[in-house]
């Protein structure tokens, strides 16, 4: 089952909003809370990084019955040094989302933590895309 | 109907309900459709936060309660009073002519709910210290703690298994009573509520096996005859004296207001009140959107119990009144010296045991046919105007459809659908009068000059 979410780039009031209804889907589907709570989390901080650096984005999911697989796409600055930005506290958010409470350096860390896999794939100048596998069983 | 062990305090009056609503768009966790003309509430959806009775523009939902004389029943009849009856009264009534009044109603004790809130206070602080994932959550508000089992089941263990002041303070008076040698059987504790959600946590206490608490009595039912009572003294002058009781701290007068818990606790500690901003934040709580809270007070009516769904007063007088009366007990302790001696029975008595997921989200119980029953809803989802009318009986088009997929309504009910079904033949419009009496209650269409709003509205009798 093919859900899409688009996410509008520096609107941080509707961050959040596509974690949310997949969340809903995933409660309706009775995916165990753990299970749940680990995706959202990891789709929240994708959420937030396209708000924060790319201008626009989507989000995918495929949901299948022993699998959730996540792709995050976004059009954007893209990522230079992948490595260096898997690494914890590395941030080059601005001074204005670091006051609005974003970009402390932990989105990638934090999704690779909670995904069973995670591969992000990046183009200088033109986008970024993260992609997330959920195992359900 | 299997009602799955849960009792519910609110009932709805079929006689007065005329099916309208109001109750349906309010209600939290879309626990209500319009059956037969009458709201009907889903046992296993609904939290019991009497937001439908609020909106019931005819008194049609109540809550079940106690007969008064049940009191009778025991020779030791102890009233558990909680502050926010007091905040009902006008300042020139003390406490002591209000608990004196109560034994004249037939109580043998008086004791209030706060009495132990100190203790509460110092177990839920290290209860929080060492919780592995912050926020804690308070478990005080029995509709709060509904709302995340059945809503926010991942958030579950974050709840402080942390016995309420309710609880706690009923197990603290049965067993002092029982230490001056009353028999259990003897004694009879009636809490004087100020909701539906904690009849319901008494009659159906979630964690503990058994409620404490043997009877729960109406707020606005007690309040009336004590201000009676207070009333026809005041003209004759005859006050007698009243009964007096350990005093309670500033804390404890105000730990049932917006606020009382959170400003006792450690940390960064954010106190959220009325059931839908609850909602909204639990939403973003749970895919970690929060960071750095450490504690959560979350209270299921605006202005906390001030404002419970039995508390005949206006809320912010009430939160007032309170406010006043606390800063008049500046300097009393926290935990009543007749505490301190129960210090070691609190401590191994203040637990209220594990507590379940409910979660009603789900379509199916099995993934699989969860999915597919997901892929029908949206489906159907093509099809419905996304109005969401209610006209159905079905608070929104979502809602209809998940409804269709659990086999609990069907396509047709929809009024847009029907129109479509007759433009193409498939319906005749005498079935689909017939379809809308079958939601609405037979005859509901036709002229009545008694409704709300209409010619003769002032005969409807009250």
């Amino acid at each position: 089952m093919k859900f899409k979410y688009e996410i509008e780039g520096g609107n941080f009031s509707k961050a959040g909003n596509a974690s949310s209804a997949v969340k809903k889907i995933l409660k309706q589907l009775n995916v165990p809370p753990a299970i749940i709570k680990k995706l959202v989390v990891a789709l929240y901080e994708g959420e937030v990084n396209v708000v924060a650096h790319a201008w626009n984005g989507c989000i995918h999911v495929d949901i299948e019955a022993d699998r959730i697989f996540v792709s995050i796409e976004d059009e954007g600055p893209g990522i230079p040094d992948i490595e260096q930005a898997m690494q914890e506290g590395y941030s080059t958010a601005s001074q204005a989302v670091r006051e609005m409470g974003f970009g402390a350096g932990m989105g990638l860390p934090n999704m690779k933590k909670n995904a069973d896999y995670l591969n992000v794939k990046s183009e200088v100048g033109k986008g970024t895309t993260v992609e997330i596998i959920t195992f359900l069983k | 109907m299997v009602e799955s062990g849960f009792y519910h305090a609110l009932k709805v009056d079929e006689d007065k309900c005329f099916g309208c609503i109001h109750c349906m768009n309010v209600c939290p966790t879309a626990a209500i459709r319009i059956l037969k003309g009458v709201a009907s509430i889903r046992p296993d959806w609904c939290v019991d936060c009497g937001e439908c009775m609020r909106a019931c523009p005819v008194d049609a939902i109540f809550v079940e309660q106690d007969d008064f004389d049940k009191i009778f029943q025991y020779k030791c009849r102890v009233a558990l009073v909680p502050a926010v009856l007091i905040g009902q009264f006008p300042e020139k009534v003390t406490e002591a002519e209000i608990f004196s009044v109560m034994r004249e109603l037939g109580f043998t004790h008086v004791f209030q709910t706060e009495h132990t809130t100190g203790v509460i206070t110092r177990a839920m602080v290290e209860a929080a210290r060492d919780a592995e994932e912050k926020p804690a959550i308070s478990s005080f508000c029995p509709a709060i703690v509904r709302l995340v089992q059945i809503k926010f089941p991942s958030l579950l263990d974050q709840v402080l298994a942390i016995k309420p002041p309710i609880d706690a303070s009923a197990v603290y008076f049965r067993k002092r009573l029982e230490d001056e040698g009353i028999p259990s059987e003897d004694i009879g504790i009636f809490y004087i509520t100020p909701c539906a959600a904690k009849i319901a946590a008494v009659k159906s206490p979630v964690g503990e096996e058994k409620s404490p608490i043997n009877g729960v009595i109406n707020m606005k039912f007690i309040y009336n005859k004590i201000y009676k009572l207070i009333k026809s003294r005041n003209e004759t002058s005859s006050i007698s004296p009243g009964e007096m009781l350990p005093l309670l701290s500033p804390g404890a007068i105000k730990y049932s207001l917006t606020g009382g818990e959170a400003s006792l606790m450690e940390g960064r500690c954010l106190a959220i009140d009325e059931i839908h901003n609850v909602i909204e934040f639990l939403e973003k709580l749970e895919h970690d959107e929060i960071e750095g809270v450490d504690f959560l007070e979350l209270r299921a009516c605006d202005q906390s119990c001030a404002g419970g769904v039995l508390v005949g007063g206006n809320r912010f007088l009430t939160t007032e009144r309170l406010n006043k009366r606390a800063k008049r007990f500046e300097g009393v302790a926290d935990i009543p010296a007749d505490i301190k001696a129960y210090t070691h029975f609190m401590a191994n008595n203040l637990d209220i045991g594990p507590l379940e997921p409910r979660s009603m989200m789900a379509l199916d119980q099995d993934m699989g046919e969860a999915m597919r029953k997901m892929q029908q809803v949206r489906h159907l989802m093509c099809f419905l105007p996304g109005i969401d009318c209610a006209a159905c009986g079905a608070p929104n088009c979502q809602s209809l459809a998940e409804d269709i997929v659990r086999r609990e309504a069907q396509l047709s009910a929809c009024v847009f659908i029907q129109r479509m079904m007759e433009k193409h033949s498939k319906l005749s419009g005498e079935h689909a009068l017939k379809i809308i009496e079958k939601i609405w209650g037979k005859n509901r269409l036709d002229k009545d000059c008694k409704k709300k709003g209409a010619e003769n509205e002032s005969n409807m009798e009250l």
